[in-house]
Order: structure tokens, then C-alpha cells, then sequence
């Protein structure tokens, strides 16, 4: 669905030139909603923006479809536009203009007729849940209305690709998990393309199906959630996981504590239906080990269940191998730590 | 200057004439200013923040000739401007003389406030239109004039109050109205209260357009 391609994005010339990107590839693909996490200053927003094109690239080549959209001319990028929904950090709301009136605007940009004008925004409204606020402004809504009524804005012309510039980032906790529960809803009704940029972990592992980590400009790392959260590579990646889930430090003082000859501290992943199951319980009955768990998370990633649990195992250090082969042959993932 | 104030003397005809002339002055002058100011001030928002050539060396060339008009006193400028009055108007004096100096004078002015309530427009608004596929054109009209629309009125009384001055101020050279009552009477000739109550009508004018502008800014705010 969206192909970009050697994108590179550099603000000033000369001795003042700043390069935001230094070639971006990335492919997103019909239907999936692909998050890019960085930290401030690590080229995402300008990435999105140049999407569609609302920050110019200086080299390289954006496709959404089959359309070039670093080659379009004016009227052809205005059109091509229209098949792009966007929102924003800050929402951009008209605030002259009432919530129907908002949602009302790209429609009459090309002049829809007006039945059809009503009997569009009065579904976005309905999608959005925002039915009964139709006549007030936008002062008079909550941050998370306002977002809603950018979402249904956003969506009156049936786009394709949704582009989200930290959409959740002026929200609170709440407010947040109600608006990408709609995102990932509309995602499924419509089969829509999302595009979101963050710098929330969170947001990333409540609906995002892939995800790349960008830092200095460049694509650290990337792949399906599940991986690049479970297995991260990059210090950039772990950094973003580590401060939504466990805490590194208190992790190493706890094996550091607990240390002793005759014992192996592990790292268990259980992925899928695996998660539920008493795997661990059955393995050390037949090998005879005992066990402590130091550190653990049961969570999901978008639909998918999870478990990552740190264990000591303590007894025969030939049982201890046996239980960890057992464990490795049951498909967990076993990762041994050093302390 | 010492005598009495008498008020018998005072001719109300002719002050009713001469508001009447002043009233006229105002309206035709505040028409013009906004047709001539308004789009001016859209070419100067417009052009100030673009990244072509073209287009901001027509933002030094217009913002040159405003910065001239601006700083040329009113007095100067209606001299200045008596061929081109003559030549617009066919003449020089009264009411329709006044209305090409006035509107010269304050358009620029009102141009300038015009831009400044433009820039006002939240940037990300109007990248979220640009966003939607909105032409320039489009974004001018549904977007940025709709929301600054309060700056805009502010800025349209502001204009027509400076209006009020320039009219009074026309009263020397020729100009109708209750500036030439106040001059002639009330300063040749030493009528101190001709020139009072041409003041207090003055006064009275000034007061009904600030509240009648301050009450639509607010009822077109929505922040």
C-alpha cells in the first residue's frame, strides 16, 4: 500500500543543513496498522508529514498505491490528498466552525452535494459516537471528543490510509485506550491503512500489528510487534520497552542477590496459547528442579497473549539443562542471564 | 476665549447637515477601505510566508508602498493627492472629494491589521486543510477569513475609528462635515461652543462604533 523508498529529508543548505531522515525504506502494507516509535527529534513526525507530502522530500520516492506522490503536480497531490485522512496531535479543529461543520469540510472541498454532506457526516458522527454534539464547537468539547470529531473528519472522504501525528500524545491515559480502541475498530470495519507516529510503547503494543523504531534519522529495527517487543535488539528499543513494562535495575539487583553455584537464571517467553498453559509447573514435577520467579509480565500484545518470566532454576545442574531443553522443545523461548 | 460659553448660537441645521456629511464621508471612506484593504492584506499574508521568488519580492514591493502611505501624515497625504482626487472624483472639496484621500489613507492601515489577524490563524489548522487536498483559494476562504474573523472585525473598527479622525482632520483643506464646523467656527472665529458640540457628536460616534464592533467580536469568538 505504501512504499517509501531512499527517503531522505534535509532542512537549510549549506554549513546550516540539517538532515532529518538519511534513507528511510520502508513497505506498509493494505490493512495494517504500522506504528513508528522515536523520541523527539528522531525524524517520525517529518517521516509522516512526508507521506503526504506536507514536508517536501529532497530525495527519494513515496508510493501509496501505484501513485508516485513525490512526483505529482499541484491539482494531482490536491486530489491524491483527498484520498489521505490525517490527525493531529493537537487536533487542528476549526474553531469557528461547529463539530458538524468540521467533519463537513473536506466534503465540501469538492463540492458534494448536500444530501450526500449529511448523510455522511451524520454516519462519521454516528462512528464516532459524537451524534448528540454535532451543533457545539470545538471549544466546548473534551480533548478526547476533539480527537474524535479529527477522526471523523478525517474519514468523511473514504480515505485509504489514515495518518496519525501523535494523535494520543495530548491525551490522558483513558482518553488514549478509547481513541486507539476506535482506531484499531475502524481498522477492522473499514480494512483502512493506519499509519501512526508515537513515542508511547503503550500505543504501539495495544494495536499496531508492526512496528520500526526510528532514531537519528534512520530505521533502527523492525518487524511485527510481537518480535521487536519480545526480542528487541537496538538499546533505543529496549529503552522504549523497559519504561512501559519492567524495571531493568531492580531486575539485575534481584539475580545479583540471589545468585549462587548451583542455580541458572533464565529468561521465559511464552507466546500464544502457550501463555495459559501449566508448561512450567509440568516440567519441573518431572525433572525435579525447584524454581523462583524474579520477574514477570502476562500481558498481550494487540490480541496476541504473552508471558516473559524471569526464573532461577536451583538444584542438579544436570536437571537444570534437562529442564531447559524440555522447556526449548515445548516451544518457549529460554534466554539464559548472566548475572 | 474667556466669554461664556452661549449655545444660542449654535446653528442645529447645519449641524444636522454636517453630520449627515461626516456620517457619508464614513460610510463610502469604510466601504472602500475594506474592498482595497482587505485583499491587500490577504496578498501580504500570503506572500510574507511563501517559498517563491515571486511571490515575496511582490510582498517587499506592496509592503514598501504601505510602509510609504503609512508614514505620510494625513494632512500631507490629502494635498498630495489633490490630482489624483481630481482625476478619480472630479473634485476636490466636500464629501466626494474626501473619499479617495480617506480611503488611500486608511486602506494600508487597515491591510496591515488585516495581515496581523491572519498570521494569528492557528498553523496546524491550516495544515490540517492543506492536508484535506484544500487549494490556496480554499484555504483563504473556508479557513483562514472564517477564523479570524474577530481579529478581522476588531481591526475593521479600529479603521473606521482612525476614519473618524482623518474626517475631522479633512475640515482644514476643504473637507465637509463636523470637522469643518469645528474649524471654522469653532476655531476662526473663536465659537468655542460650535466646536463642543461638534466634540461631543464626534465623541458619541466613536463610542457606538467601538461597542457595536467589541459586541460582534464577541459573538463570533469561540475560543
Amino acid at each position: 500500500m505504501i512504499t517509501i523508498k531512499n527517503l531522505v529529508k534535509t532542512y537549510g543548505t549549506g554549513a546550516k543543513a540539517m538532515t532529518a531522515l538519511k534513507g528511510i525504506n520502508l513497505e506498509i502494507a493494505k490493512g495494517e496498522i504500522f506504528g513508528i516509535i522515536g523520541h523527539s527529534g528522531a525524524g517520525k513526525s517529518t517521516l509522516i508529514r512526508c507521506i503526504n507530502m506536507l514536508e517536501q522530500p529532497t530525495s527519494g520516492e513515496i508510493l501509496i498505491g501505484k501513485t508516485v506522490m513525490t512526483r505529482l503536480g499541484k491539482n494531482q497531490l490536491q486530489q491524491q490528498r483527498r484520498r489521505i485522512g490525517m490527525i493531529f496531535q493537537h487536533f487542528n479543529l476549526l474553531s469557528s466552525a461547529t463539530v458538524y461543520e468540521n467533519i463537513a469540510f473536506p466534503l465540501r472541498l469538492v463540492r458534494t452535494p448536500k444530501a450526500e454532506v449529511d448523510r455522511k457526516v451524520n454516519e462519521m458522527l454516528e462512528l464516532v459516537g459524537l451524534t448528540e454534539h454535532a451543533k457545539k464547537h470545538p471549544a466546548q468539547l473534551s480533548g478526547g471528543q476533539k480527537q474524535r470529531v479529527g477522526i471523523a473528519r478525517a474519514l468523511a472522504t473514504d480515505p485509504d490510509v489514515l495518518l496519525c501525528d501523535e494523535a494520543t500524545s495530548a491525551l490522558d491515559p483513558q482518553t488514549t485506550d478509547s481513541i486507539l480502541r476506535l482506531l484499531l475498530d475502524i481498522n477492522r470495519k473499514l480494512g483502512l491503512t493506519i499509519v501512526l507516529i508515537t513515542h508511547e510503547m503503550h500505543v504501539i503494543q495495544s494495536i499496531c500489528d508492526k512496528v520500526a523504531v526510528i532514531q537519528g534519522g534512520v530505521i533502527v529495527e523492525e518487524g511485527p510487534v510481537i518480535d521487536v517487543f519480545l526480542k528487541p535488539k537496538q538499546p533505543v528499543t529496549r529503552d522504549f520497552i523497559n519504561r512501559e513494562s519492567e524495571n531493568a535495575e531492580a531486575l539485575d539487583e534481584a539475580i545479583r542477590a540471589t545468585n549462587a553455584a548451583s542455580s541458572r537464571t533464565v529468561k521465559v517467553t511464552f507466546i500464544g496459547e502457550l501463555t495459559y498453559q501449566s508448561i512450567l509447573s509440568q516440567t519441573v514435577k518431572e525433572t525435579g528442579v525447584d524454581f523462583a520467579i524474579l520477574q514477570g509480565t502476562i500481558s498481550r500484545i494487540k490480541e496476541t497473549p504473552y508471558g516473559q518470566l524471569v526464573v532461577r532454576f536451583e538444584g542438579d545442574s544436570a536437571d537444570i539443562r534437562r529442564t531447559l531443553e524440555r522447556l526449548t522443545q515445548q516451544r518457549l523461548e529460554v534466554e539464559e542471564l548472566e548475572a | 476665549m474667556n466669554r461664556e460659553l452661549d449655545f444660542s448660537q449654535v446653528n442645529w441645521a447645519e449641524f444636522g447637515k454636517a453630520t449627515n456629511a461626516t456620517l457619508q464621508m464614513l460610510g463610502y471612506s469604510s466601504l472602500f477601505t475594506l474592498i482595497l484593504g482587505l485583499p491587500i492584506g490577504i496578498i501580504l499574508f500570503l506572500t510574507a510566508r511563501s517559498s517563491s521568488v515571486g511571490a515575496r519580492s511582490v510582498y517587499a514591493v506592496l509592503a514598501f508602498v504601505v510602509n510609504l502611505l503609512r508614514s505620510v501624515p494625513f494632512i500631507i497625504l490629502i494635498i498630495a493627492l489633490l490630482p489624483f482626487t481630481k482625476f478619480i472624483v472630479d473634485t476636490q472639496i466636500g464629501v466626494r472629494g474626501m473619499i479617495p484621500p480617506l480611503v488611500i489613507g486608511a486602506a494600508p492601515f487597515f491591510a496591515r491589521l488585516v495581515e496581523t489577524s491572519l498570521r494569528e490563524v492557528d498553523r496546524g489548522v491550516i495544515e490540517a486543510a492543506q492536508a484535506m487536498g484544500a487549494s490556496t483559494r480554499q484555504i483563504v476562504f473556508r479557513v483562514i477569513l472564517p477564523e479570524s474573523l474577530p481579529g478581522l472585525i476588531a481591526g475593521f473598527t479600529i479603521t473606521i475609528i482612525t476614519l473618524i479622525s482623518y474626517t475631522a482632520m479633512s475640515g482644514l483643506v476643504g473637507g465637509g462635515g463636523l470637522g469643518y464646523l469645528a474649524v471654522s467656527y469653532g476655531y476662526n472665529r473663536y465659537e468655542t461652543s460650535v466646536m463642543l458640540v461638534a466634540l461631543v457628536i464626534i465623541v458619541i460616534m466613536v463610542q457606538i462604533i467601538q461597542m457595536v464592533g467589541d459586541r460582534l467580536v464577541k459573538h463570533f469568538t469561540r475560543k
